[in-house]
């Protein structure tokens, strides 16, 4: 399929502007990066003793402060297992990612 | 782009004896730039103190960034120019090289970004030495890419590239580029243009769309990934931006003409082409020589041309193959080298016009390396070898003319 000149073609562009510029409160381009997973971080919550290590040593910045341990969202979680390396009580476990049977809590799927 | 700065107008046009970086820090100062970043480097470094200079008596209204390195440097006039700020950095050589991740970030982000680059030869053989190698290693960035032959065209281009780089339908960095030593510490009479003068020539500018800018408390995205085909579609409209690169400065050069009064040719200037048989191409301060040659050859019977390259990139490919087609023989001089190629890159570059200009000698030189002179009897070599080209005789496609080889 030959190329069409984006300025030309309405409706064609990703862009409205020339440069790459989008609106970060609506359509910012952004890669999902828990795409790239192939092992995802389960936490074991009773095991979890707050201490924030996970918080703190996440390259990807996807780990937040919650109620009573620190969920991670897989949305963005690239699976390193930096987490699960630095939790001081093992309280993080690294499961293959996409195995429905791996017994994660509903909440951490 | 903001609205032109209200700093009093103390400067008429005025013509005085100044170097080549002199000329360049004026014309800057003329621009009005909200952000200046530079790291010194020899032979550039006078740009950046004659804008001190400027800065620190009062003829200069802008953000003076000090900055540890040239990656800084086109870090931060990278970001400036994304917040919509008219902005201004200078380089050479090792410092064009050190910023070269920055530079290719700021062309894939379309940030209007006016650099001087004083041409000097790159690390790998040392060589505090002019010559166009550093222009050369960076000939793939996505920069829009001019060559200066005297003080006066560097003044005048600096201005010119604002015009170019700013309009809304290029949105590209512009390197202004100038042989180091020859033209960087060269003093001759320059004219200054007035302030007012500057002002009106840039004002279309102002009256543009406005382009988006990064403002804190808005949600704004510069550079985001554009995958599949976002990213195709960005590498598709900067390519066509530089298409439209090259008969916008022919029309920039145009307006300069109508306000200025001196007109350069845009892409390329032609020098006693028209009924040439022979035509050389160079580029930078070698065209003066070049052209005091062509001068006394014309005077001998000689119907040998000129053509000086101004825009490197984009490459003028249609005006070249346009001046050049039907001539009898082609030379072209260059001051770098192509590796892999055994000549030099504006030769290579005019051999991949062949299918337009037609077969016929096309002969390369290099010369001018690491300060190497580029003196008469070195083009009147050229010229000899195009006659004899011309006539049928054999010479060879790739000649190095430095002295001694």
């Amino acid at each position: 399929m030959a190329l069409v000149d984006p300025k030309t073609a309405p409706g064609a562009a990703t862009f409205p502007t020339e440069a790459s510029w989008s609106d970060a409160s609506k359509d910012l381009l952004c890669l999902t990066t828990g795409s790239w997973r192939t092992e995802k971080p389960i936490v074991v919550v009773e095991k979890c003793t707050y201490c924030g290590q996970c918080y703190l040593f996440c390259p990807t910045q996807c780990i937040t402060p919650g109620e009573t341990y620190f969920p991670i969202d897989l949305t963005y979680c690239k699976g390193c297992g930096i987490c699960a390396k630095e939790c001081p009580t093992q309280a993080i476990v690294m499961v293959a990612d996409g195995d429905e049977a791996d017994g994660s809590p509903a909440d951490q799927t | 782009m903001e609205a032109q700065r209200t700093k009093p107008d103390p400067t008429p046009e005025q013509r005085r004896v100044i170097t080549g970086n002199a000329a360049a820090a004026h014309a800057v100062r003329l621009c009005r730039p909200g952000v200046i970043a530079t790291y010194p480097i020899t032979p550039q470094s006078e740009v950046i103190e004659t804008l001190e200079n400027f800065h620190v008596n009062g003829t200069l209204d802008c953000e003076m960034i000090a900055v540890e390195g040239e990656n800084s440097a086109q870090n931060i006039v990278c970001a400036a120019a994304t917040a919509g700020e008219r902005v201004f950095t200078a380089t050479s050589s090792y410092g064009l090289v050190f910023m070269y991740d920055a530079m290719l970030q700021t062309a894939g982000y379309r940030a209007p970004v006016v650099m001087v680059n004083v041409n000097r030869e790159p690390p790998g053989i040392h060589a505090v030495c002019s010559g166009q190698q550093d222009m050369i290693a960076t000939r793939d960035s996505g920069w829009l890419q001019v060559i200066a032959e005297t003080g006066q065209e560097i003044m005048d281009l600096v201005i010119m590239a604002y015009r170019l780089a700013e309009d809304d339908d290029i949105q590209l960095p512009i390197m202004v580029n100038y042989d180091g030593y020859y033209l960087s510490y060269l003093a001759e009479a320059i004219s200054i243009p007035s302030q007012q003068a500057v002002d009106d020539f840039l004002a279309p500018l102002c009256a543009q769309p406005a382009r988006p800018a990064l403002r804190p408390g808005t949600g704004m995205g510069a550079g985001a990934h554009g995958l599949g085909t976002g990213f195709v579609e960005l590498r598709r409209k900067h390519l066509l931006a530089m298409e439209r690169a090259k008969d916008k400065f022919d029309e920039v050069d145009a307006l300069f003409a109508a306000d200025f009064g001196r007109t350069y040719g845009g892409q390329i200037e032609c020098y006693r082409t028209d009924d040439a048989e022979l035509v050389l191409v160079t580029s930078g301060s070698a065209v003066g020589t070049a052209r005091t040659v062509i001068d006394a050859q014309r005077d001998a019977g000689i119907k040998v041309g000129l053509v000086k390259l101004r825009m490197f990139r984009p490459f003028p490919r249609q005006r070249l193959a346009a001046v050049l087609h039907g001539r009898q023989a082609i030379g072209v001089l260059d001051r770098s080298v192509a590796f892999g190629w055994d000549c030099g890159p504006i030769y290579q570059e005019i051999r991949a016009l062949t299918p337009e200009i037609g077969i016929v000698p096309l002969l390369g030189y290099i010369d001018g390396l690491a300060n190497m002179d580029i003196p008469k009897p070195h083009i009147e070599t050229i010229v000899t070898d195009l006659a004899a080209a011309a006539r049928g005789e054999s010479r060879p496609p790739v000649s190095w003319l430095v002295a001694g080889a």
